[in-house]
C-alpha cells in the first residue's frame, strides 16, 4: 500500500522547492529593482556568471566542492538526531592534522603516499574532534550543538597559536603561516580544468554516505536510534557507539575539507583556513534535508551564488553585500517551503492506509 | 482532528529547524559587519562605448568599500583614478576572501571584462593567488600593496608599491604630543608585525620630540579586525588616563568612535575619519592612494608596462613622494602644534628630516642605534623592527 504511488512524494518535494526558488528570485528581483538594477539584467548575468559557460561552471564548482564535505559534517549526525555545527572546527583540525603530516613526513615519503597520509591525518583529526563533542553529549549529556559550535572557537585558536609560534615559517611575510607542503604533495586539477581533485573528494563521500545511511544496517541502526533512542537502545542498538561512529565520519568529512584546501589551494597553514566553508556547509546540509545526494545539488547552486557574487559587483554596480540578500532570500524561502509539506492534497496518497498508521516523513 | 494535530507537531518542529538554519545563516553572512553601502556605484551603465585606447583596470579588496579603513583607502585611490586619467574603466569587487575566491575574481575579471591591469589590494592575495594568475597571464599586469616583489623570483609581470606611512605616523606624533595634556597617548594595535610597531615607535617618536615626557600605551588585539577588543582597548587606556588614541587596525572605525563617546582625542589611521569624530579628531595618517593611483594610470595610457620595463617593479616612498599625507586638522590643534607639524612635514618633503636617529633604545634597556647613527626612511633595517623604543609602554611577545 505504501509504495502505491510514490511519483506524489516525490513529486511534492520537487515542487515545493521549485516553488521556494521562484519566490526566491520574485523576491530577489524586487530588492534589486529597488536598489536601482534591471531585475531581468541581473539574473542574466548570475546565470551567466555561475553557469552561462564552462569557465563559470569550473568558478561554480570550485566554489561547491569545499561546501559538499563540511556539509557532510552537519548531515550526517543530523540522522542520529544530532545537531552539530563544528564544521569550521573540524575543517581547520584537518587542515592542521594534514600540513603536520605533510611538513614532517614530507622528504622522507613519494608523493603519492604523502596525500593519502595527509588525507588519513585529517579524516582521523576531524573525526576525533567532532566524536568529542558526540561523547559529550551522550556519556555527559552536554548539548552538542553548543560544545560544538565553541570547539570551533577553540580549533581556530589552536591553528592561529600554532601558525603564529612553533609552526610559523618566518620567511613567509604575507600573514604568519606554515612552512610549504612539499611540492610533491600538492593536490593537482582534474584533467584540462581548474578544479582540484577535492570535487572528487567531495561527490564520492557524499554519494558513500547516502549508500551507508540508506542502504546499510548500519544506517538503518542511525536513522532508527535518531528516530527514537529509548526505542533504539530497547531493540538492543549500541546508541554509544552509533554516536561515536556517526560523528567520526561526520567530522573526517569536513577534515578531509581542510586537507584539500591546504594540499589544493594554500599549500601552507594560515588563517585564510577559516572562510566560513563550515558554516556554508551547515546552510547546504539544513536546505538538502540532510540527504547527501541533495546536499550536491544545493552545494552546486549556493557555489552559483556565490561566483556571480563577483559580476553584481562590477556590472550592476550593486553592493557587496548583495550576494549575500540572494543567498538569504534562496535558504530562508527553501526552508519555510519545509512548512508547507503535508499541506496540498493532492501530493498525498490517494490510497488512505488505516487511520492509526500514519506514513512516515 | 487528528490532521490538525499531526500539523501541529510537525510545524514546531520546523519552527526549530528554521530558527536553527537561520542563524546558522547569520553566521556564514556576517550579519554584524554587513554595513555595506547602497549608493556608491563605480560606472553605473556598463556600455564602456569601443574606444580602442581604453584601459580596463579591476580592483579587488578584502573587505566593505566604505570601512573608513584600508579598504576604503584603496577604493578612493581607485575612484581618483577613474576620474583623473581618461581612457580608464575601473571594475571592482568588494569583500573578496584571501581563497581560491580572489583567484576566480581575478580571472573573471580579466577573461569576461578584458582587465589589462589588476590591483588586488590585500597583502594576503600575493602568494599564492597573484603569483599563479600572473604566471598563466603574462600580458596582465598584476600591482600589489606591499613590498613583496622579488626580481628574479617573482613573475616579470608582478609590481610592488608601498608607502612609509610610520612618515605621517610621526608628524601625527608630534600634534598628539603638543594636545595631550596628560602626556599618556594611546596606540591600538593588531598584531606586532614591522610594518606596525615601525608606526608605533614614529607616533612616539614623533610626539616626543616636542614632549620628551610623553609615553605611549600600546595594546595589541591580535588581529586585524576585532572590533570589541579594540573598543576594549580604548576605553581601557581612557579609564588609565590616555587622552590621545590611535590605532593600527584594518578599520579603525571603532577606536575613533569610541575615543568621541569617551571624551578623548584620536588621530586616524588608512583614511580620514574625521566625520566619526568631529571634535576630537586631531589629524590621522592617510595613505594617499589617490596620487599613485592617478600618477600610475597616466603610464598606463602612456603605453608603460611592467614587463618592458617601463614601470618600475618596486614603487616606494613617503610624504615627499605622496605615498601617504596627514589628515586636514581638526579643531583642537593649536596653532603652535599645526606650526611644528608642518614643519616636520616640509623636512620631510626635503629628505631633511630622519626620524630614526641615534641616541635610540627600546624600552627593555637596549641600545638601537648610537649617538650619531641614523637610520633612513627607506633603510632595509628598519623592514625587520621587531622592538618597541623607549617611551612605549608594552611589549612585542
Amino acid at each position: 500500500m505504501l509504495a502505491y504511488q510514490p511519483w506524489r512524494p516525490a513529486l511534492e518535494a520537487i515542487v515545493l522547492r521549485l516553488g521556494a526558488l521562484l519566490i526566491a528570485f520574485l523576491i530577489f528581483g524586487l530588492f534589486c529593482a529597488l536598489a536601482g538594477a534591471n531585475p531581468v539584467q541581473v539574473y542574466g548575468s548570475i546565470f551567466k556568471a555561475a553557469f552561462g559557460s564552462w569557465s563559470a561552471w569550473q568558478n561554480t564548482l570550485i566554489r561547491a566542492s569545499p561546501l559538499m564535505l563540511t556539509a557532510l559534517c552537519t548531515a550526517l549526525p543530523a540522522r542520529l538526531g544530532l545537531v552539530i555545527i563544528g564544521n569550521e572546527g573540524a575543517l581547520v583540525v584537518g587542515a592542521l592534522a594534514a600540513t603536520l603530516a605533510g611538513l614532517s613526513l614530507g622528504p622522507a615519503l613519494p608523493g603519492g603516499l604523502l596525500l593519502v597520509t595527509m588525507a588519513l591525518a585529517s579524516l582521523v583529526a576531524g573525526g576525533l574532534w567532532i566524536m568529542v563533542a558526540g561523547a559529550l553529549r551522550h556519556y555527559r549529556g552536554v548539548n552538542e550543538t553548543i560544545s560544538s559550535l565553541l570547539m570551533n572557537y577553540i580549533a581556530i585558536a589552536l591553528m592561529n597559536h600554532l601558525v603564529q609560534g612553533p609552526l610559523r615559517d618566518p620567511s613567509f611575510v604575507t600573514k604568519p603561516s606554515s612552512a610549504e607542503i612539499a611540492r610533491a604533495a600538492w593536490l593537482g586539477n582534474l584533467p584540462n580544468t581548474r578544479i582540484h581533485y577535492g570535487l572528487l573528494y567531495g561527490v564520492i563521500a557524499c554519494f558513500l554516505a547516502y549508500f551507508l545511511i540508506q542502504r546499510t544496517t548500519f544506517g538503518f541502526a542511525a536513522r532508527t536510534a535518531g528516530g527514537n533512542v529509548r526505542a533504539a537502545r530497547i531493540a538492543g542498538l549500541p546508541v554509544g557507539k552509533l554516536t561515536l561512529a556517526v560523528c567520526f565520519l561526520g567530522g573526517s568529512c569536513a577534515g578531509l575539507a581542510g586537507m584539500v584546501e591546504i594540499a589544493a589551494v594554500q599549500r601552507r597553514l594560515n588563517e585564510s583556513i577559516v572562510a566560513n566553508y563550515g558554516y556554508s556547509g551547515i546552510l547546504v546540509s539544513f536546505v538538502a534535508r540532510h540527504n547527501p545526494l541533495a546536499m550536491l545539488l544545493v552545494s552546486v547552486l549556493l557555489g552559483g551564488i556565490l561566483a556571480s557574487g563577483g559580476i553584481l559587483q562590477r556590472s550592476h554596480g550593486l553592493p557587496d553585500a548583495t550576494v549575500m540578500v540572494f543567498q538569504g532570500i534562496v535558504f530562508l524561502c527553501v526552508l519555510f517551503s519545509d512548512s508547507l509539506y503535508g499541506r496540498f492534497p493532492i501530493f498525498q496518497e490517494r490510497v488512505r492506509p488505516p487511520a492509526k498508521t500514519p506514513v512516515s516523513v | 482532528m487528528s490532521d490538525r494535530n499531526r500539523f501541529f507537531h510537525l510545524s514546531r518542529r520546523q519552527v526549530v529547524r528554521g530558527l536553527l538554519a537561520s542563524s546558522a545563516f547569520g553566521l556564514t553572512a556576517k550579519l554584524g559587519s554587513g554595513c555595506a553601502q547602497s549608493t556608491s556605484s563605480p560606472e553605473a551603465g556598463d556600455q564602456g562605448g569601443a574606444v580602442p585606447d581604453q584601459l580596463v583596470v579591476g580592483f579587488l579588496y578584502v573587505g566593505p568599500k566604505d570601512d573608513y579603513g584600508y579598504n576604503q583607502a584603496h577604493a578612493e585611490g581607485a575612484a581618483a583614478m577613474a576620474a583623473n586619467v581618461p581612457g580608464i574603466k575601473i571594475v571592482e569587487e568588494a569583500s573578496v576572501p584571501e581563497t581560491s575566491a580572489v583567484a576566480e575574481a581575478m580571472r573573471s575579471m580579466i577573461e569576461i571584462d578584458g582587465a589589462k591591469v589588476l590591483f588586488p589590494t590585500s597583502f594576503g592575495y600575493f602568494d599564492p593567488y597573484i603569483l599563479e594568475l600572473a604566471g598563466e597571464f603574462p600580458d596582465v599586469q598584476f600591482f600589489h600593496a606591499g613590498g613583496l616583489y622579488q626580481a628574479g623570483v617573482h613573475p616579470n609581470n608582478v609590481g610592488s608599491y608601498f608607502g612609509f606611512i610610520d612618515e605621517a605616523q610621526y608628524v601625527a606624533g608630534i600634534v598628539a604630543g603638543h594636545t595631550s595634556k596628560s602626556g599618556k597617548l594611546g596606540f591600538v594595535a593588531a598584531k606586532p608585525i614591522p610594518q606596525l610597531l615601525r608606526n608605533v615607535n614614529s607616533f612616539t617618536l614623533g610626539a616626543r620630540s616636542v614632549n620628551p615626557k610623553a609615553t605611549t600605551q600600546v595594546i595589541f588585539t591580535g588581529d586585524w579586525a576585532m572590533p570589541v577588543k579594540e573598543a576594549e582597548a580604548t576605553n581601557s587606556m581612557v579609564d588609565q588616563g590616555v587622552d590621545v588614541i590611535t590605532c593600527h587596525v584594518d578599520s579603525p572605525k571603532v577606536v575613533i568612535e569610541t575615543a568621541e563617546r569617551r571624551g578623548v582625542f584620536s588621530s586616524g589611521y588608512h583614511a580620514n575619519q574625521s566625520s566619526l569624530a568631529p571634535k576630537g579628531y586631531l589629524t590621522g595618517a592617510e595613505w594617499d592612494w589617490s596620487s599613485i593611483y592617478t600618477s600610475l594610470g597616466e603610464q598606463f595610457m602612456a603605453g608603460k608596462t611592467l614587463m618592458a620595463g617601463d614601470i618600475p617593479h618596486i614603487l616606494r616612498g613617503g610624504i615627499a613622494d605622496k605615498f601617504c599625507k596627514l589628515s586636514p586638522y581638526g579643531p583642537a590643534v593649536s596653532d603652535q602644534a599645526k606650526a611644528d607639524a608642518d614643519a616636520a612635514l616640509a623636512a620631510l618633503s626635503a629628505g631633511e628630516l630622519i626620524i630614526y636617529e641615534g641616541p635610540l633604545q627600546t624600552n627593555d634597556g637596549k641600545e638601537v642605534l648610537p649617538s650619531g647613527k641614523g637610520l633612513k626612511i627607506d633603510d632595509l633595517e628598519l623592514e625587520k623592527m621587531n622592538y618597541l623604543i623607549e617611551g612605549v609602554n608594552g611589549s612585542v611577545s
